[in-house]
């Protein structure tokens, strides 16, 4: 292993993934490849010499020395408008990764996993999806996806498509679909307890999205009897951008 | 106090010192004693370092100042650092 260091990458594709995201597709030459879960930072630097950096998880398995990130744009960030908006394929930032051992998904691992996605949480989530697909792995995933709205999905031909033994739950909080179940709310211990999997069944929890989803979504999984070890959560900031 | 973020965020910062993942270490904290992973320490920052509290007892455990050239790494909370090393 050596220590991080930065590396020039270079966009070569962009996507809408909403109305306010995209994903981002990056060629870092050298990329030593990375695991599902892991997150990069990336650089900015001005004309001036002024640099900013954020963090960003990666979206799937690399692709030799391609690499995926899906970016909401934080309204006056500092450096996702500039990804989201102003950047053009042939632009390059600055990467340095991958980082981060805790918050990932092994595709030797053959234990339930549960999957508990706010918003832009449902990142790292996916490339943990995407790495069991492409790894033929038979571990069974259930996603459990919170978001304000329909039009705010992430993936959402992806996750449509049926993927043998991923099961996908949406859990809208402001405006379900027309003719839904479930009204719109925040998550809740009904929504763990059946779209989840039983404590007994000893999954491994991956919970990601904004600091306060996390935290309730964590607490319900200890209510409901998931032992704190096999919990795990990454937290996105409110300062991000 | 204002909305953190959690040991993830110190993946990258400590990844320019460590070779190793800092953040699947297990520490404990000099205060309270709670055993856990780096990365489900609170962490609040960027600017202007990087701190770092127990999620049980809300004492500092760790604080990194990146600055020009150099960079200032605290590790006043922490009693103990269990690293995961390939053999």
């Amino acid at each position: 292993m050596r220590r991080l260091t930065w590396r020039p990458a270079e966009l070569v594709h962009s996507s809408a993934e909403t109305a306010t995201a995209r994903t981002l597709r990056f060629r870092v030459p050298g990329w030593p490849g990375h695991l599902a879960g892991q997150h990069v930072d990336v650089r900015l630097t001005a004309e001036d010499g002024y640099t900013a950096q954020r963090s960003y998880s990666v979206a799937g398995p690399a692709d030799g020395d391609l690499i995926e990130l899906t970016v909401e744009t934080v309204p006056d960030g500092e450096v996702s408008p500039y990804l989201t908006e102003d950047m053009r394929v042939g632009d390059q930032v600055e990467i340095r990764g991958p980082v981060g051992g805790w918050f990932v998904w092994r595709p030797a691992d053959q234990s339930p996993v549960l999957l508990v996605g706010g918003g832009s949480g449902i990142v790292p989530l996916m490339a943990m999806i995407r790495a069991r697909r492409q790894a033929g792995s038979r571990a069974p995933f259930r996603l459990l996806y919170s978001l304000r709205d329909p039009a705010r999905r992430y993936y959402a031909g992806e996750l449509r498509r049926p993927d043998p033994g991923l099961d996908v739950t949406y859990l809208y909080t402001r405006s379900a679909p027309e003719g839904a179940a479930r009204p719109a709310r925040r998550i809740g211990l009904d929504d763990l307890a059946e779209g989840g999997w039983p404590a007994s069944f000893e999954p491994e929890c991956y919970v990601c999205g904004p600091t306060g989803f996390v935290e309730a979504a964590a607490d319900l999984l200890l209510a409901l009897g998931h032992a704190p070890e096999r919990i795990r959560t990454e937290r996105f900031g409110p300062t991000g951008g | 106090m204002t909305e953190h973020l959690d040991g993830n965020a110190l993946a990258g910062p400590l990844g320019e010192l460590f070779t190793v993942d800092m953040t699947s270490a297990t520490g404990r904290c000099a205060s309270c004693g709670l055993t856990g992973p780096v990365a489900s320490l609170r962490v609040y920052g960027p600017d202007p370092g990087l701190v770092a509290r127990c999620p049980g007892c809300e004492e500092v455990v760790l604080r990194l100042v990146r600055g020009p050239g150099s960079a200032w790494l605290d590790l006043r909370g922490m009693v103990s650092l269990r690293l995961n090393v390939p053999d």
